[in-house]
């Protein structure tokens, strides 16, 4: 039996168990993405003007790329204990920089001859950042966002470790598993789903970037 | 509508006051503005004009508040506005900067809808006024208004900028070097639009500038600025010209203080000579009649939109082999009335014959200048003002 073949017939017996895996990783990239987005864009906002705390937050959400996603993930067992939350805190620490990155990257591009006639005319603070500054960064701020995203898929493979479920369980069980039948297939299962995954988040992304991008400033 | 035309018994009101302000920006030593105190009367254009750096841009933003002055007070139609709601006061005050600003997000229907939408008019009302904004500044409504910035020329979006400014119908317009990234002959064309606008709209405006000439052109009133933004002069151009008050102001105007008289006159106070027009379609009989008849023994050839193409003479309607529509020179040089007699003299040095056409804002013939006209205008000026 050729290696496709056998790899289609391992998925056949398994939907469900695929389904929920994918599902979890799904799970992660959804809740990760969005509560480090919302951190990330926050704090890229409120340091847009000042810029010691704004080089400072980079600075911290560089260190956190910095430590090995193993010790990351394991770091917070103690406190919170084993499956979707130490797995949640990791992956949300490394998403931070990519968003904040990108969102202090879009708001410092915006031209400040536009956020001069802006305040001529009379938009107060919170309509020039609502009306003007963000709707000018959120391409650069979404671009952002979708790394974070892939960045997400990649790394919750490790989840598995910690017992946070996800995509990493096949490819944890076929590694333990090796070279018994079904190990080479398993790890398949886990690598090209996750790709699969990726390719479709980033593909959707895209499209929520057309969706939400000015006619005026897409490139 | 300029201010010299008013009797100067009966001085316009003050719309803008400057009292005492003074403004020192953060970490400076020396105050950027120092101890001024300005009065901008209703209706006229008041042009600062000074050195780089000399606190033009400051001064300018002292007004609308984008800065706050160190000491001193504002007074907008009557109240002091040193301590209101600051938005309140800018919707209430076109703004123009040299960068324009627009917002590349934005439609330039929706750019120029900016302040009325702040001002919660209703979507009809301010539709129809961003229609009419946009047809004040020559630009056709459909065409533009779903348009993005990008897809504008720089003097397009230079002429949204003042609709945009314009929208909400403020009494004043602060301009701050509105035409100064533009090429020499768009900028001659915006500077000749404005003051046709203003002639009728009279706002009270405050523009800025660091170019004598262009100052000379568009104030009303000139202040002449130095360092700290202190006032050398401040008077109508045709008294800082002839009688500037000290050194400064003299090598500030250059040398060509005399020949910028020049730019104090337009041609519309220019006598338009008798150069009679031959309409299109007109036989060569009819073309040669209108040579005769004219005293300077040319005409004008117009296209069918009344745009004059070509000189015509005698001698070049003689040669019968050419069809009258290429007889002659082209026209290639035209000047409005808003054009200073400094261009019309450039104009009339570039034909041999010293005359010069002279067209309306939508390229309409109206008749020639002669050199003969602005010297006789020049002599009477000095006689007026010695
Ligand atoms: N935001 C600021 N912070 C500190 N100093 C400033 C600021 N803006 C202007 N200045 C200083 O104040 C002085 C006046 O500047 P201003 O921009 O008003 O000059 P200007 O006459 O408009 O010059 P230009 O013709 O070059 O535009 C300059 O010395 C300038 O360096
Ligand atoms: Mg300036």
């Amino acid at each position: 039996m050729s290696g496709i073949e056998s790899w289609f017939e391992y998925l056949s017996k398994r939907w469900d168990l695929v389904a929920s895996t994918l599902l979890e990783t799904l799970g992660y990239v959804v809740s990760v993405t969005v509560a480090a987005a919302i951190v990330a864009i926050t704090v890229g906002v409120l340091t847009r003007n000042r810029a010691f705390p704004r080089e400072l937050s980079l600075a911290i959400a560089s260190v956190f790329l910095t430590i090995p996603s193993l010790a990351l993930f394991t770091i917070f067992i103690p406190v919170v204990g084993l499956g979707f939350w130490p797995s949640f805190i990791a992956l949300f620490l490394y998403a931070l920089l990519p968003i904040l990155r990108n969102t202090v990257t879009g708001l410092q591009g915006v031209d400040s001859s536009i956020v001069e006639s802006a305040k001529g005319m009379g938009m107060t603070r919170l309509q020039i950042l609502f009306k003007v500054e963000l709707p000018l960064a959120w391409p650069v701020i979404l671009a952002g966002i979708r790394v974070s995203a892939m960045l997400t898929v990649g790394i919750s493979a490790i989840a598995t470790l910690v017992a946070g479920g996800g995509l990493g369980d096949f490819i944890k069980s076929g590694l333990a598993r090796l070279p018994l039948p079904n190990s080479l297939e398993a790890i398949w299962t886990g690598v090209i789903l996750s790709l699969l995954l990726a390719l479709a988040i980033d593909s959707s992304m895209r499209g929520l970037g057309r969706l939400t991008t000015s006619a005026g400033v897409r490139s | 509508m300029n201010a010299h035309d008013l009797d100067p018994l009966h001085e316009p009101r003050a719309l803008i006051e400057l009292v005492n302000v003074e403004k020192t920006y953060p970490g400076a030593e020396q105050p950027a503005v120092r101890d001024l105190s300005l009065a901008v009367r209703e209706g006229e254009i008041l042009v600062l004009v000074g050195p780089s750096g000399c606190g033009k841009s400051t001064t300018l933003r002292l007004i609308n508040r984008m800065i706050e002055p160190t000491s001193g007070s504002i007074i907008f139609e009557g109240a002091d506005v040193t301590n209101t709601d600051p938005n309140k006061l800018r919707r209430q005050i076109g703004y123009v900067i040299q960068q324009i600003g627009l917002f590349p997000h934005r439609t330039i229907a929706e750019n120029i809808g900016t302040v009325p939408r702040l001002l919660k008019w209703d979507k009809k009302k301010t539709a129809a006024r961003v229609n009419e904004m946009l047809e004040l500044v020559g630009m056709d409504p459909s065409i533009y208004g779903p348009r993005y910035p990008r897809e504008l020329s720089g003097g397009q979006a230079q002429r949204v900028g003042v609709a945009r400014a314009l929208a909400a119908d403020p009494d004043v317009l602060l301009m701050d070097e509105p035409f100064g990234a533009i090429d020499p002959i768009t900028r001659d064309r915006l500077q000749n639009e404005f003051l046709r606008l203003q002639a009728e709209l009279k706002k009270t405006i405050v523009f800025v500038t660091h170019d004598i000439d262009e100052a000379v052109k568009m104030g009303d009133r000139i202040a002449i600025l130095r360092e700290q933004s202190i006032i050398a002069q401040i008077d109508r151009p045709e008294v800082i010209l002839t009688d500037p008050a000290d050194d400064f102001v003299e090598n500030f105007l250059g040398s060509g203080a005399i020949l910028k008289t020049l730019t104090l006159n337009r041609v519309r106070d220019l006598d338009l000579a008798p150069v009679p027009p031959v309409l299109p379609g007109a036989s060569r009989t009819q073309a040669l009649a209108a040579v005769e008849e004219s005293s300077s023994g040319v005409a004008i050839l117009l296209d069918a939109q009344e745009h004059p193409v070509r000189w015509v003479d005698r001698r070049s309607l003689d040669n019968a082999a050419k069809p009258i529509e290429q007889a002659g020179r082209s026209v290639n040089v035209m000047l409005q009335p808003e054009d200073t007699l400094q261009d019309a003299l450039s104009a009339m040095l570039q034909t041999s014959t010293g005359m010069s056409v002279v067209v309306d804002g939508r390229g309409r013939y109206l008749g020639c200048v002669t050199i003969e006209s602005l010297a006789s205008l020049l002599v009477q000026t000095q006689n007026g003002a010695a």
